[in-house]
């Protein structure tokens, strides 16, 4: 069994330069009370593997703006004018990661494969510096795994076993995510008593996660 | 009179299949569901992970857990279904979405598409289109004809492309044209629009057999 941590204690663990992968779409499904604990501990140099940086009031978009991000790998920071001057001012590495890739590559790391063979991206800058492949007379590229130092995830409900399910588009990367890091901690909205989640409905099994966060007061 | 965005998506939802399924980009495609003729069963993909798609909630009825691709508050049909991110991306290179809609800054003579980067000015990152133009069975580019004067149908496009894939319709308050082996075959006219003021606004070559006929539009 997984005893609830604080928000404040879970960030704790984080050391300077952790390589982190979060959960969420535009905040979507993303560890908000966990992101905000970690903005008020102040950790720097972190690593951010998400699949956008989102607005610069919200989500991991909070930390590019309080500088603890030095490196992004991430498909879409459109929306955060701040990552984009960072970016081009080379105060903070991205890279631009086609989603379906970025989801596969996290995927690739987790599920113990040496890499993905995609077409996506070929033809375009995302190929520049990678080995192309050719399967069967068909031309991919070669993309590596991503792995995590801590994967940090949103769920809708979670027991006491650390089994996860979600809610609608708040999936997104997490249960991918949460094969694919040393330490996965999640962010339930609401912590239900062990047998409660049908063993159909999870989608994140207890034994991958490690941390639980308690619900918010 | 209709409004360009209008003509666009109005022409666009013609090209919807019954019993298919479609994703639509963020802005003018979104536009698209709106057309949808009458009987026309079809589900439509936020690559963020809905299959069924529905209109924006009423005032007040928003659910946080459920959003377009663009993040905007949504609802989901009857049938629906939710996934993750890695199902959603297997649907679209996999084959099994059979058409993508999306914006377009540039097209060329190839059928090549760049819209998702301006080097040195914008840079917001390829999110899912590159998936989208790779993987899709069928892929319709919904843009206006030109950019403040500036023809985006050009010979060879000078942004960083999207995909190597030639895409199979290009849609403008203009023209309907499709890209093939051959290049650029003009199809169809905007409403009230010449041949001449389609040659005007088109930088690329356009292949112009037979008679030309106007975009049916309702």
């Amino acid at each position: 069994m997984k005893a609830a941590l604080r928000p404040e204690a879970a960030a704790e663990m984080i050391e300077e330069g952790a390589v982190l992968l979060v959960g969420g779409f535009m905040g979507v499904g993303s560890p908000h009370r966990l992101i905000d604990a970690i903005l008020a501990r102040g950790t720097g140099g972190l690593t951010i593997i998400c699949n956008d940086l989102c607005t610069p009031e919200k989500g991991v978009g909070k930390l590019v703006v309080s500088g603890q991000v030095s490196r992004a790998i991430v498909s879409h920071i459109g929306l955060n004018p701040l990552a984009q001057q960072k970016m081009m001012a080379g105060e903070m590495q991205v890279e631009l990661v086609p989603q379906g890739t970025l989801v596969e590559r996290i995927r690739a790391a987790g599920y113990g494969l040496g890499g993905v063979l995609t077409a996506t991206g070929l033809g375009t800058p995302v190929e520049e510096g990678k080995q192309i492949v050719e399967v069967d007379g068909q031309r991919f590229l070669l993309e590596r795994p991503i792995r995590g130092d801590y994967a940090l995830l949103a769920c809708h409900h979670a027991d006491y076993a650390g089994n996860l399910s979600y809610l609608l588009t708040a999936h997104n990367f997490n249960p991918i995510m949460a094969m694919a890091a040393a330490t996965v901690i999640a962010e339930p909205e609401h912590i239900v008593p062990v047998g409660m989640i049908p063993p159909d409905a999870v989608k994140t099994p207890g034994v991958l996660v490690d941390h639980l966060l308690g619900t918010a007061p | 009179m209709m409004d360009a965005k209008e003509i666009i998506a109005r022409r666009v939802a013609r090209e919807i299949r019954p019993g298919t399924l479609v994703n639509l980009g963020i802005g003018l495609p979104s536009l698209v569901a709106n057309y949808v003729p009458e009987g026309i069963d079809v589900f439509f993909q936020a690559e963020n992970g809905v299959i069924g798609l529905g209109a924006r909630p009423p005032e007040g009825m928003a659910e946080k857990s459920l959003t377009d691709a663009g993040g905007g508050f949504v609802t989901a049909v009857p049938g629906a279904a939710s996934i993750d991110s890695a199902m959603s991306f297997g649907l679209i290179r996999g084959g099994h979405l059979d058409m993508t809609v999306l914006g377009g800054l540039q097209v060329d003579e190839k059928g090549h598409l760049a819209n998702w980067m301006v080097p040195g000015r914008m840079v917001p990152g390829m999110g899912g289109a590159m998936d989208l133009v790779a993987g899709a069975r069928s892929v319709v580019v919904a843009m206006l004809h030109s950019a403040k004067g500036e023809p985006k149908i050009l010979p060879e496009c000078t942004l960083p492309l999207t995909a190597e894939r030639r895409v199979d319709l290009i849609v403008t308050e203009m023209a309907v044209i499709r890209p093939t082996e051959s290049g650029l075959e003009l199809r169809e006219r905007g409403p009230g629009v010449s041949i001449e003021q389609i040659l005007a606004a088109t930088a690329a070559h356009l292949i112009i057999e037979g008679d030309i006929p106007e975009m049916e539009l309702d």
